[in-house]
């Protein structure tokens, strides 16, 4: 059944990921295999894609329920095409993130969490540290950093995005 | 000394241990009390309430007594005042989001938080924030969630991942998000579901059925023996006043140990269901009449007298193997008496050839608990996981252990395990199927069969799978082969016996009987058989079987406990044959509108919580029990029906007081239970059946095999219950255009029925599943056989 939900590609993927593991221990490549899935799927994961994700690896379909459930960086509901989180722990938090925010919530008129109309831009609920502290405030848009930001380069960044 | 064995001191007590015990182990076996949550001895150690912290000397602060190995000269306080403290603090985390609303949980008065909270909580909470509320979730009939409540033990989880080998619960989300539940909305579907009740710790998941209807410092506990599955597992019922409100698990290591199915733990609720037969009712002219005892009696005595007189053979009787000992052994003392040896309990067997030389009843073949022993397992038409849930967790434990289970099954069930390999065909070609293991077995052993046997399995061919079969039982050390309820009802079964015994035989594998219900080894030690004695002694003139019990269509029928065109093999002929006769007697806890056509007098009968008695398991274990409640209204036990049925009748030797009495006359006929399944392995057969056409299989799914689950409200909310369809898999459907909007004729037996569909594709080619018990399905006739379908127009 996972072979007609999932992608040759992703499966091409999930293989490469369970080789490093041992045979009997196809569940480490979990993570992998959802991060892959939802790559895929324009950023989030269906409960049909989960159950492929767990018959593949031969868990049972709960256990991935709670990986994707537990990890900030999975969506498993419909989120819009540009994942954008802005970064608001303690260094970005200090150089100003909070004013960041705002903007963005401002711009596209949507609050952290949820995702545009026109299904442009997700603005993620960044719960952890993206590890850029030397350049904050600063945000990851679709697995990308952007530094250092000002108001204005935030918006020539946005403006930027199909 | 043992150098397995240490020394530790708990609260100033030298206690001795074993190297490796977790401390709790340790302290519980020696009655030191600490508290927890989420440990759970037969569960996997979690450590994640941390509630069990004890002051442990030269550890820098306290560990959690579950996950903390004992180690020599180890000096533990568990009542120090770090240890109070920590586990004070840890209470006081608890009840940070646990909700306050003791008075209207179901859970308080049994519950674990709140009893520590007692001891451990503070009186007024340091918190003002507002405590966390989750949604409940609906996971199907029998379990309740109120998820507010729940305090993350994870018991229910690893429960399903360790005891069920069913993941279906799970903790989804994080921190101050996660919540146990089963993410999508889904009921849970495993047969021992009901366990996370008991195991939850607080009113998290509790009983369903039970929910609102007592308080648990209401209820009192009274001991008992579960009335379905051959285990007979020990259960708990918790009474207030005359009524059974609910049954929990009796720990019993060497049979249920703290499990019980979902079967035994919601049956209950059919005790008190508006089908209960209250009085003893008389048909006259065709109107039912609510009469005293002995005015039915009376009836009896002289309808039957008149019957018996003319000819005692026209009285045949059909009893429930679930009735105690004491009950089958009176039923047939009393057909005995009336000079009539027509008396059966296996009422869903139909091959009876070579009944005579059959053990003294069908063996499980091993102890319950030697089960997780085996290596190697061959079951044999068999739906273990629904028919004996207890035992197909010992063997789900033996797989665990790495051993192999192999099957040859007419339907591609569901187990709850990887199984090494395995054969689905259609009902006949079992018996070639095993032929050809048998044959592999031949070859692998080199040794010499009988030239019966020999002859008749001449030419089998053997593929890959026999092959590994037979190796697997030859090469492994502790090797069973089990006879599950689908063989007992297969229409070859003692060839399925006879083949299945040979190969045990040449791999040196023990040969085991999954009997079907709670006393089926009583019944065959009570003489409650055409063939056999009280004992196993043989009968010097043999009956009729179940089967010709129905096919001769006698004058008159005695049922006790039974609904023949539910339980009998052929649900049709059995049905025709009750209302074609002049007298049915009908000895019964519940009354129903089909029984009340074709019987005469109906006698109430006491239900399991209501009686006394005593059951022998699969494995010959005799489990005796007393009765919790009294019997409704003017029901009696019925051994005491029984015998006053018999007294009135005149037939000699039934002064009995109590089931004491009759319970000590039948042991002391039966001596010994002997425990061995060895035959004398020939047959008289010389040709494998041929069948070309469709097949019918009937399964009996778990809560549907006797008058009480059938019955059981919840139970039949349940999955596990007849849906009335027919099952045939995707190409059978495309075959004959059908799909599951359509409806089916079905024809059997000169009979046409009209049925849904199901398209099921655990089910091989050319077969028909249908499940037994169903109103739709009594007309068609015997549980296998050839059978046709069609698209019905309509």
């Amino acid at each position: 059944m996972a072979e007609t939900i999932l992608s040759k590609k992703t499966c091409k993927e999930i293989d490469l990921w369970l080789k490093k593991y041992p045979k009997d221990q196809k569940q480490s490549a979990v993570l992998a295999a959802l991060r892959e899935v939802q790559h895929e799927n324009k950023g989030y994961l269906t409960t049909e894609l989960m159950d492929a994700v767990a018959d593949y690896l031969g868990m049972s379909k709960i256990a991935v329920y709670e990986v994707a459930s537990f990890y900030s960086m999975f969506e498993t509901k419909p989120v819009g095409r540009n994942s954008v989180s802005v970064c608001t722990n303690i260094s970005c938090m200090l150089m100003g993130s909070d004013e960041i925010v705002k903007h963005v919530e401002n711009k596209l008129g949507i609050k952290t969490g949820e995702s545009t109309k026109d299904g442009k831009f997700f603005l993620k609920c960044e719960e952890e540290c993206l590890a850029a502290c030397c350049g904050g405030p600063m945000m990851m848009i679709n697995h990308k950093y952007y530094e250092n930001l000002t108001l204005n380069k935030v918006d020539e960044i946005l403006d930027n995005l199909d | 000394m043992d150098d397995k064995k240490i020394n530790i001191t708990v609260d100033g007590r030298e206690i001795s241990a074993d190297k490796g015990q977790m401390l709790i182990e340790v302290t519980d076996k020696n009655d030191i009390y600490i508290p927890r949550f989420c440990y759970h001895k037969k569960l996997t150690v979690a450590a994640n309430c941390r509630m069990c912290l004890v002051d442990v000397e030269k550890a820098p602060k306290p560990l959690p007594a579950c996950s903390t190995p004992v180690m020599d000269g180890m000096v533990v306080r568990t009542q120090s005042k770090l240890a109070i403290d920590a586990q004070k603090s840890v209470m006081e985390f608890l009840l940070i989001n646990h909700p306050l609303d003791c008075p209207i949980c179901d859970q308080g008065g049994e519950c674990e938080l709140q009893d520590l909270a007692m001891g451990y909580g503070s009186d007024v909470s340091r918190y003002q924030e507002r405590k966390r509320v989750v949604v409940d979730k609906n996971i199907g009939p029998l379990i309740q969630t109120d998820l507010t409540r729940c305090i993350h033990c994870t018991r229910c989880v690893r429960f399903g991942e360790e005891i069920a080998g069913l993941r279906e619960l799970g903790a989804t989300g994080r921190g101050e998000n996660m919540e146990i539940g089963t993410y999508i909305e889904k009921s849970v579907t495993s047969e021992l579901s009901g366990n996370v009740i008991d195991l939850c710790p607080v009113g998290a998941l509790t009983s369903k059925p039970f929910r609102y209807s007592a308080r648990t410092w209401e209820l009192v506990q009274r001991n008992t023996v579960a009335p379905h599955d051959s285990v007979g597992s020990n259960i708990h019922l918790h009474v207030k006043g005359d009524t059974v409100k609910r049954v929990v698990p009796a720990e019993n290591e060497a049979i249920n140990e703290t499990w019980i199915s979902d079967r035994d733990r919601f049956s209950y609720e059919a005790i008190n269901c508006d089908d209960r037969l209250h009085y003893p009712m008389v048909k006259v002219d065709g109107v039912w009449q609510q009469v005293e005892w002995q005015e039915a009696l009376d009836f009896i005595q002289k309808e039957l007298g008149a019957i018996i007189d003319d000819d005692p053979s026209q009285l045949g009787a059909l009893v429930s193997p679930s009735l105690t000992l004491e009950e089958l052994y009176l039923s047939q003392k009393l057909l005995r008496g009336l000079g009539s040896n027509n008396i059966d309990c296996r009422l869903k067997q139909i091959d009876f050839s070579e009944q005579v030389s059959t053990p003294l009843f069908p063996w499980l073949g091993q102890s319950i608990v030697d089960f997780e022993e085996n290596q190697a397992v061959f079951l044999i038409g068999s739906n273990v996981r629904k028919d004996q849930p207890i035992i197909n967790h010992r063997l789900r434990k033996a797989v665990v252990n790495g051993a192999s289970v192999m099957v040859l099954n007419p339907v591609d069930y569901d187990f709850n395990f990887s199984l090494h390999c395995k054969s689905i065909v259609a009902p006949n070609d079992m018996v070639s199927e095993l032929a050809s293991v048998l044959r592999a077995a031949v070859k692998l052993s080199n040794k010499n069969i009988d030239s019966s046997i020999k002859k008749l399995i001449t030419g089998v061919s053997i593929g890959e799978t026999h092959k590994e079969i037979a190796q697997q039982l030859f090469n492994s050390e502790n090797t069973i082969i089990l006879l599950g309820n689908l063989s007992t009802t297969h229409p070859q079964f003692t060839l399925l016996r006879t083949l299945a015994g040979v190969i045990s035989k040449l791999t040196r594998s023990k040969l085991g009987y999954l009997s079907e219900s709670v006393n089926t080894s009583g019944g065959w030690l009570a003489g409650a058989l055409p063939h056999r004695l009280a004992g196993g002694a043989d009968c010097s003139k043999i009956g009729l079987n179940s089967s010709e019990i129905i096919a001769k269509k006698l004058k008159a029928y005695l049922l006790v406990s039974v609904e023949p065109e539910l339980d009998c093999w052929d649900t049709n002929a059995a049905h025709q044959a009750m209302k074609n006769a002049d007298l049915v007697i009908m000895f019964s806890a519940f009354q129903s509108k089909s029984v009340k056509d074709y019987a005469n007098v109906l006698l109430p009968i006491a239900t399991y919580a209501e009686n006394s008695g005593a059951y022998i398991n699969n494995e010959g274990v005799t489990q005796r029990f007393s009765n919790a409640v009294p019997p409704q209204c003017e029901a009696l036990p019925a051994w005491k029906a029984l015998k006053n049925t018999a007294n009135c009748l005149g037939v000699d030797g039934f002064n009995y007081e109590s089931s004491d009495v009759i319970y000590d006359e039948v042991i002391n006929i039966i001596d010994e239970i002997k425990r061995d399944n060895y035959q004398d392995w020939s047959t008289n057969v010389t040709s494998l059946p041929k069948v070309r056409g469709l097949q019918r299989i009937t399964e009996t799914p778990m809560n549907m095999i006797d008058p009480l689950t059938r019955r059981a409200t919840s139970l039949q909310n349940t999955r596990d219950v007849s849906d009335g369809s027919i099952h045939i898999n995707t190409s059978l459907a495309n075959k004959n255009k059908l799909s599951e909007v359509d409806m089916a004729l079905v024809y059997q037996a000169e009979k046409e029925v009209q049925m849904t569909v199901e398209i099921d594709d655990r089910v091989p080619d050319n077969c028909v599943l249908i499940q037994s018990s169903h109103p739709s399905q009594i007309e068609l006739g015997g549980a296998f056989g050839s059978i046709k379908i069609k698209r019905s127009k309509a």
